[in-house]
């Protein structure tokens, strides 16, 4: 087999050329975070404050970030589910390459774009008005958002080789991504939370994520930053390996 | 030399067998026509002999290795055109032959210059940095034709190239194919439902039905097998004249259904 770096490399081109061509899908996926941001942020910062807990603002941004990403990046995984309706996928079949080789470049390409689109969204939250702990600690954070793409973009790559359709993708998006998204603590903390939802909390990948990002940007990760960033780590390991499984199996 | 030897191929989907012990072989420089009604077996072959599928039983060699074994060897031996579209519609005519060329490891210079030379030679040159999703469903072909041929394949398989294209994009494809045949002696695999097709372009044609091979010769030698006057009425006597229900896949449906609302 020869070296996979030209694969790779053309593969994550590729999405890029595409991203950067769909002015649409960068506007539309700043949409929904703003939304969120504008809505929730600004409806509960009253609530937040009397509370005593401080600026709803500061502590949802990071959540928002995470939402973009996690969004942004499961569509791009999924992805694969439409070259393979509209045909390209087979093009990329047959090459001498190896699948792995593939599947990696697409996820690498994915992640990258869905890592842009937090950034935007990073910016976004500075706008209206999110001040981060330290400027400094942004470049930690920006490899934390870089795991969570990596994470999301390979399960949408491992369950785009498996789906065939809009229904299936439509049951993972209610049943698997929504979940995820809202018992990660994106929203709310986690304090006082009643025991059973914590414990599902915990269970939720995303949860180290949204610590991890609110550790580096805000000073307050609840779980520990080693523990949110090696918990990170070996998820982004096992999906990374279980798409390219999945990708290897395809037959069209 | 046969470049393609095919010995007791057989593919099973469940219980169906849609490829049933077939043999055959062609000759390197030869130009071999598939012939079949619609679910007989021969899109099966062709992603078999191109590693798309895995065979149930039976060996094949493609271009002396086997598909199963030395995936790569044989990705390298040959260029595609599938029967339904292959192309990023969102990247351009150019960045679609770039990215093939990459990924089939051509070096830069000759990348760059094979491209230039067979977009000229598919008549798509002035249409390079156009978005695919804007040119016409001929153009789309013969840039696909173009892409297969980017990394000088030995054998170009073709699965019904010319479903739905006018008669004169179809002459255009066969006079470039016939050309390169005859100027690299370049191998072609192709399968159509269009009898004259067939008739005009093939040495050889094989007749496939219900995943077997009822028939192998030239036009003339099928005709004269079955004592007719035109190889539609060599297929028909061999293949009966009773209408086939093809057993598409959910996704293989799903396209046709999304193809029928785009209008292609």
């Amino acid at each position: 087999m020869s070296s996979m770096g030209p694969a790779i490399y053309i593969m994550w081109r590729r999405q890029m050329t595409r991203f950067v061509r769909s002015k649409a899908r960068i506007v539309a996926s700043l949409a929904q975070p703003l939304l969120f941001l504008v809505t929730f942020g600004f409806g509960f910062s009253a609530l937040y404050r009397q509370a005593g807990a401080g600026n709803y603002i500061d502590f949802l941004a990071p959540g928002i970030i995470a939402m973009a990403i996690v969004f942004s990046s499961v569509f791009s995984g999924i992805e694969v589910m439409w070259d393979r309706q509209f045909g390209f996928l087979k093009e990329t079949l047959v090459a001498p390459v190896s699948r792995v080789a593939l599947m990696l470049g697409r996820t690498l390409g994915g992640a990258t774009v869905a890592l842009i689109q937090g950034c935007l969204v990073l910016i976004v939250t500075l706008i209206i008005g999110f001040r981060p702990a330290s400027w400094w600690l942004i470049v930690p954070a920006l490899l934390v958002m870089a795991l969570i793409a990596i994470i999301f973009t390979a399960f949408g790559t491992a369950m785009g080789a498996r789906i065939r359709d809009m229904q299936g993708f439509q049951l993972i998006m209610n049943f698997i991504i929504m979940p995820i998204f809202f018992l990660s603590g994106a929203l709310f903390p986690l304090a006082g939370l009643p025991a059973v939802m914590y414990a599902v909390v915990r269970i939720d990948p995303l949860s180290y994520g949204v610590d991890a990002l609110r550790g580096f940007l805000i000073n307050s990760a609840s779980f520990g930053l080693t523990l949110d960033v090696g918990v990170l780590v070996v998820v982004a390991a096992v999906l990374v390996s279980v798409g390219a499984y999945f990708f290897a199996k395809i037959e069209v | 030399m046969n470049i393609i030897e095919v010995h007791h191929l057989t593919r099973t989907f469940g219980e169906v067998k849609a490829v049933d012990d077939i043999s055959f072989d062609v000759a390197e420089g030869e130009i071999f026509a598939f012939l079949g009604p619609n679910g007989a077996g021969k899109s099966t072959t062709i992603k078999m002999l191109t590693t798309l599928l895995q065979p149930t039983s039976g060996t094949i060699s493609v271009n002396g290795h086997d598909p199963v074994k030395e995936p790569d060897a044989v990705r390298r031996s040959f260029g595609i055109v599938f029967q339904d579209p292959a192309v990023d519609d969102e990247l351009t005519a150019w960045e679609n032959m770039e990215f093939h060329g990459v990924l089939y490891g051509v070096p830069k210079a000759r990348r760059r210059a094979r491209i230039d030379e067979l977009l000229k030679f598919v008549e798509l040159y002035d249409r390079a940095n156009s978005q695919v999703k804007e040119v016409s469903g001929g153009m789309r072909r013969r840039l696909e034709i173009a892409r297969g041929l980017l990394h000088t394949p030995r054998i170009v398989f073709l699965d019904e190239p010319t479903l739905g294209l006018d008669p004169q994009t179809r002459n255009h494809m066969w006079s470039y194919l016939e050309q390169l045949n005859k100027s690299d002696k370049t191998t072609v695999f192709f399968s159509t439902h269009y009898m004259e097709e067939a008739e005009r372009v093939a040495q050889r044609i094989a007749i496939i039905d219900h995943g077997k091979i009822v028939a192998m010769g030239t036009a003339a030698e099928l005709r004269a097998k079955t004592s007719t006057e035109s190889l539609e009425d060599a297929f028909l006597a061999l293949t009966g004249s009773a209408i086939r229900e093809e057993e598409g896949s959910s996704a293989d449906r799903m396209r046709m259904v999304h193809r029928a609302r785009r209008g292609r």
